[in-house]
């Protein structure tokens, strides 16, 4: 008779925003993320200047709504700053 | 004029404005991961600043070391800032922030075929300049010297031989310290300067700004207009005959 074995659920993968681990535990709207990092959109969502990549992969301003981060994913979101 | 260096926004919408620039460079950076955005590295408050003043942006890559972030940078600069102008930097350290030659043309190659227009800040070998354009640069961007060193052009012949042969619009990028640098740079025959440091570090800044536009139009001006050659030996310019001469004996006689 084989033991039963209490059921595991994966543990959660690390996802990493701009290089730092963040604490994704369901998946997130890109638009959501960007909000939560970006006081300038959290307050206006037309607000430009700002671009984001999800696994190397921009991801166009278009598409923030109905692209989702997964936990796991390595995302960048960046701006236009003074330099160059 | 590049946006990098200025002490602070209401400083740099100034010198932006004296110095009479279409264009400006920014930088593409993180925003913080902390909650609120707060102690974001550098400020993303110059998006705004210059849509305000009707100043089109180009996204740099600078800081990248490799193509591959290079590329994606440049992306990211395409989707941020909504031109597919990009100037392409790709350094091979920080501390001389020389760039890397090999990453830069395989970054240039890749960005091309995405339908990038490139114009890549290289050093100022001629060489490199040329297989720049062969891979189909819209420009290059050649070094006077280190970015923010204000050491002017360190190889004026090189510059120089650079503009020459180049089919392609010829910008000095980096090292130019005060009026002077960019005219000079103008009158080797380049298209153009970009500039951030002189300007943006100068003691006052507006009047800088309004030097180097001045600089960039005389030294223009004087490469049109064809200069007199450097010669080993005095030429007069005025008539050697009829000059007058106290107590001419020969007059005398």
């Amino acid at each position: 008779m084989t033991p039963s074995t209490p059921a595991r659920t994966a543990p959660t993968p690390t996802t990493l925003v701009n290089g730092e681990p963040y604490a994704l535990a369901d998946a997130l709207p890109v638009a959501d993320l960007v909000a939560r990092l970006v006081p300038a959109f959290a307050a206006d969502r037309t607000a430009r200047g700002i671009a984001v990549a999800v696994d190397d992969a921009v991801v166009p301003r278009s598409l923030w709504e109905s692209t989702t981060v997964r936990p796991g994913a390595r995302v960048e979101v960046v701006g236009a700053v003074q330099g160059g | 004029m590049g946006t990098g260096g200025a002490s602070s926004l209401l400083a740099l919408e100034d010198a932006l404005v004296a110095s009479g620039t279409e264009l400006t460079t920014v930088a593409l950076r993180r925003f913080a991961p902390s909650a609120g955005g707060a102690g974001t590295s550098g400020d993303h408050g110059v998006w705004a600043l210059l849509e305000r003043l009707g100043i089109r942006a180009l996204p740099n890559t600078a800081g990248c070391f490799t193509a591959r972030d290079a590329v994606l940078t440049a992306r990211l600069g395409h989707e941020a800032c909504g031109t597919d102008w990009v100037k392409l930097e790709v350094i091979a350290d920080d501390v001389t922030l020389l760039p890397d030659p090999v990453a830069l043309i395989e970054a240039a190659e890749t960005l091309v075929r995405e339908g990038f227009v490139v114009l890549p800040y290289t050093n100022d070998d001629p060489v490199l300049a040329r297989r720049l354009e062969d891979v189909g640069c819209a420009a290059v961007m050649p070094l006077g010297s280190p970015i923010g060193s204000g050491l002017g052009v360190a190889n004026p012949r090189n510059i120089e031989a650079i503009a020459a042969r180049a089919g392609v619009p010829v910008i000095l990028d980096a090292g130019v310290g005060t009026a002077s640098d960019a005219a000079l740079a103008m009158e080797l025959g380049c298209d153009g300067v970009l500039l951030a440091t002189a300007v943006t570090r100068a003691t006052d800044p507006v009047r800088m700004a309004r030097a180097m536009r001045l600089a960039v139009q005389a030294g223009h001006d004087a490469a049109q207009a064809g200069r007199v050659p450097r010669r080993e030996q005095a030429l007069a310019s005025s008539p050697v005959d009829g000059v007058v001469r106290a107590g001419n004996l020969d007059l005398a006689l």
